[in-house]
């Protein structure tokens, strides 16, 4: 191991100059220094490796969750003690704290998921696969919880729980890419082939992502159009503008720490007999 | 926002169902899922 080579290297490659040089260091195998282009390439993909990554996401938990909680606090202050009662739709309305955080999850964690699957397939990384496995079950709830608060909403202001509106099926739809997701990955047994057939469903199934986006827009729906907008001025108060976007902040914490949670689980379940992880169940 | 009362709070203007209900089954949710989340590590740091 040549450690004088990678002097020049800034910051973070002194940390990983002292690692590299260590007796116990680079157990991972695939990404072996070899030289300095592969020490660039190890920084890249150092925390690819699941086994770098588990103690890394262990040590974000907290913070993220912290984040969450305060967020969430935060935010229902601002959605039931600041936000006026809305003229039209009175009391009702402050359901719209609670779903429009959870539409806006329920797409971006699909999107997200798409996309580690998508690495996945490109790079056969085996993170992608356990990253896109992990955030599913939170993109399901998410979507649940849109639909349900929607039917919820729907009920007092349009007079039905339901209709098969363009926005309402999209997102129902969402739903079901998500449980297609957890069913088909949990279905294969073999959990590499079991993540590139979920990553060719989860990817086909992005395209509903600008459907669910754009339906208001393209269809003349029941539902209302974006209550946020990056090109025009907001169309309601600034508090409740403030408390939508706390606890759309609060969801996506929360979203980062149970994901990572999850994540930690899938690593252990899978790599379960490998050295490293007998090491550390050895340790306890 | 003055609610006056806590039983003002609680009616939410006659909506009570509505929005209780939402926050209500969003907290459930997660619960839940925080319940199975502790419920997987424990087993999976048993390797079971």
């Amino acid at each position: 191991m040549r450690g004088g080579s990678v002097g020049h290297l800034c910051g973070p490659a002194d940390r990983l100059r002292l690692k590299a040089d260590g007796k116990d260091s680079l157990t991972i195998d695939s990404y072996r220094l070899q030289d300095e282009a592969g020490i660039r390439g190890w920084l890249l993909f150092r925390f690819a490796a699941p086994q770098a990554f588990y103690p890394l996401a262990g040590r974000m938990i907290p913070w993220f969750a912290t984040l969450a909680a305060l967020l969430a606090l935060a935010g229902l202050y601002i959605s039931f003690f600041v936000a006026p009662t809305d003229a039209q739709q009175g009391e009702a309305y402050r359901i719209i704290f609670i779903h429009v955080a959870a539409a806006w999850m329920s797409m971006f964690l699909y999107v997200v998921m798409a996309c580690w699957a998508a690495l996945g397939l490109v790079l056969n990384t085996r993170l992608s696969g356990m990253m896109a496995s992990a955030i599913a079950p939170t993109g399901a709830m998410f979507t649940f919880i849109a639909l349900w608060s929607g039917a919820l909403w729907g009920k007092p202001t349009w007079g039905t729980w339901w209709v098969w509106d363009a926005r309402l099926t999209s997102e129902l739809i969402l739903l079901f890419l998500y449980f297609g997701f957890i069913a088909l990955t949990n279905a294969i047994e073999d959990p590499r082939r079991a993540d590139r057939a979920g990553a060719v469903l989860a990817i086909v199934g992005v395209i509903n992502i600008p459907i669910i986006y754009f339906s208001v827009q393209w269809w003349n729906t029941l539902h209302q159009g974006a209550s946020v907008s990056l090109t025009r001025a907001p169309s309601m108060a600034m508090t409740m503008l403030t408390g939508m976007l706390l606890m759309a902040l609060a969801a996506w914490m929360y979203s980062i720490a149970v994901v990572l949670a999850r994540v930690r689980s899938i690593i252990l379940e899978r790599e379960r007999d490998a050295e490293w992880v007998r090491g550390l169940r050895g340790a306890e | 926002m003055n609610w006056g009362s806590l039983d003002n709070f609680l009616a939410m203007g006659g909506y009570a169902l509505y929005v209780w209900g939402s926050y209500g089954v969003t907290a459930l949710c997660i619960g839940a899922e925080l319940w199975a989340l502790a419920r997987r590590a424990r087993r999976a740091q048993r390797g079971a």
